[in-house]
């Protein structure tokens, strides 16, 4: 994970002359592209394990919160000032508290989460159709089992699109994560701003990284929702 | 409780930071107190051009777009694709092709900002209803008569709302303005050896400062920009 952390070391091998001038280097490219599968590894990991986290407090607030009207406002604007706040500052903020390492980047990332998914779930269980909860009453269904088995099966597009919004965030976000001292694809952007190759790969990877976490979660939709693949 | 005590007393030496100058670590020059006052009036400058460029670009795209119907794909798709691409890499890949530089930095921020813009306007004039623009026509308005009058008015909630999201971004990312060698109260954040602990955390707050500040701003200015006030409910944000 430590790889390179000056301009001077990511250097080596191939390609001298086209390397020397910062410039774009195929072959440096494709003799160095194993530097890259630790940190991308890295990056994928404080992408789920944010998301993840974040997903299960957004759901606890928002089947709070859907009891509970009032507590929509307040959460909103909780988690709105959160997401305010620049995640380099936020970083740094809370290296007092958690120290360097995976802790604060995750803390800060689970943070910025939690608006979005939070207000696609609320928006997702609000549209419900009424005659939907009817019918459901009507079939006998407690409220529970109706939360289960109504609601929030047809909140689910709402409820994905979230969270593909906040997983797509969370890979641009946690490029800065390095500055909390958890690595990930910007410590090796940062470690050589100057040199194309180095900035072209690690960029490139954060967007393939989040096409293919966003395709990942497109497929878990339309299998867990087979109704809605006719319309 | 000593880890309390050291905690509130790092927050302590930030504030001190943040209203009281002192020599830099090095020796030679001043720093905290009045002297972020200028990196503030450089971070504002870098973001209020970035923020300009982005405007200009990304507004009038939007609403033609949006008028014409066509391009749904597209505003969508940068929309998207904007999302996913790190600030750092922004700026980073900036840097490594066109060098360092005011005009580089501003110009990264801008291709930050465009994607929120351009997405609002869009929607914001897609929503307009349809019944609304056909009265328009049945008036004898013409295009750009019903874009100027009717629809732009109607979507300027949207379109500030647009504004709103990239000025927040663009302000929180010119934090990192300095890895690429342009001055903002990001300076002490990067230049660690120089401001040293007090420096990073102070202006980290004044970062996060300045970003609700921003926030605020612009949501007030959104509300303001509602043609139809009383009519509209709309979600806390």
């Amino acid at each position: 994970m430590m790889l390179a952390q000056s301009g001077v070391e990511i250097r080596d091998r191939s390609d001298a002359s086209c390397v020397a001038d910062n410039g774009f280097c195929p072959r440096w490219i494709a003799d160095n592209l194993d530097r890259y599968a630790d940190p991308l590894l890295q990056h994928v990991y404080l992408t789920l394990v944010s998301v993840a986290i974040g997903f299960a407090v957004a759901a606890a607030l928002a089947l709070l919160a859907h009891r509970r009207r009032w507590l929509v406002g307040p959460i909103v604007n909780v988690t709105g000032i959160l997401y305010t706040i620049p995640s380099v500052a936020a970083f740094f903020l809370l290296l007092p508290l958690t120290g360097r390492g995976n802790t604060t980047a995750i803390v800060a990332l689970v943070a910025y989460t939690l608006l979005i998914l939070f207000r696609n779930m609320i928006d997702g269980l609000d549209g419900v159709p009424e005659e939907s909860r009817d019918a459901g009453r009507g079939m006998g269904l407690t409220r529970r089992q109706l939360l289960w088995r109504v609601e929030v099966p047809l909140a689910l597009p709402a409820i994905m699109t979230g969270l593909r919004v906040a997983m797509t965030t969370t890979v641009g976000l946690a490029a800065l994560a390095f500055f909390a001292g958890a690595g990930g694809l910007g410590a090796e952007i940062n470690a050589d701003l100057a040199f194309k190759s180095n900035v072209v790969v690690a960029s490139a990877l954060c967007l393939l990284l989040a096409a293919a976490l966003d395709g990942a979660i497109l497929l878990a939709q339309r299998a867990l929702t087979p109704w809605s693949r006719a319309a | 409780m000593s880890a309390l005590a050291s905690i509130l007393s790092d927050f302590g030496e930030a504030l001190e930071f943040i209203f009281t100058e002192r020599e830099s670590r090095a020796g030679g020059s001043e720093i905290g107190g009045t002297q972020l006052l200028g990196l503030l009036a450089d971070h504002l400058a870098l973001s209020a051009v970035a923020l300009a460029i982005g405007i200009a670009v990304a507004v009038p795209l939007g609403i033609w777009l949006g008028h014409t119907g066509r391009g749904t794909f597209l505003a969508v798709g940068i929309a998207n694709v904007g999302r996913a691409v790190p600030s750092i890499a922004l700026i980073a890949l900036f840097f490594a092709f066109l060098g360092t530089g005011f005009v580089n930095v501003a110009l990264a921020l801008a291709l930050l900002a465009i994607p929120p813009i351009l997405a609002n306007a869009y929607v914001g004039i897609r929503l307009v209803e349809p019944d609304t623009v056909d009265a328009a026509r049945g008036m004898g308005m013409t295009g750009p008569q019903i874009v100027r009058r009717v629809e732009l008015p109607l979507a300027l909630p949207l379109v500030v709302g647009g504004i709103r999201t990239s000025a927040v971004n663009v302000v929180a990312t010119a934090a990192i303005a300095p890895l690429a060698g342009v001055s903002s109260l990001g300076d002490p954040i990067i230049a660690f050896g120089v401001y040293g602990e007090s420096g990073r955390l102070g202006a980290s707050i004044v970062v996060a400062a300045v970003a609700v500040a921003t926030e605020v701003t612009f949501g007030l200015a959104q509300r303001l920009a509602d043609p139809l006030p009383s009519t509209r409910r709309t979600v806390p944000a």
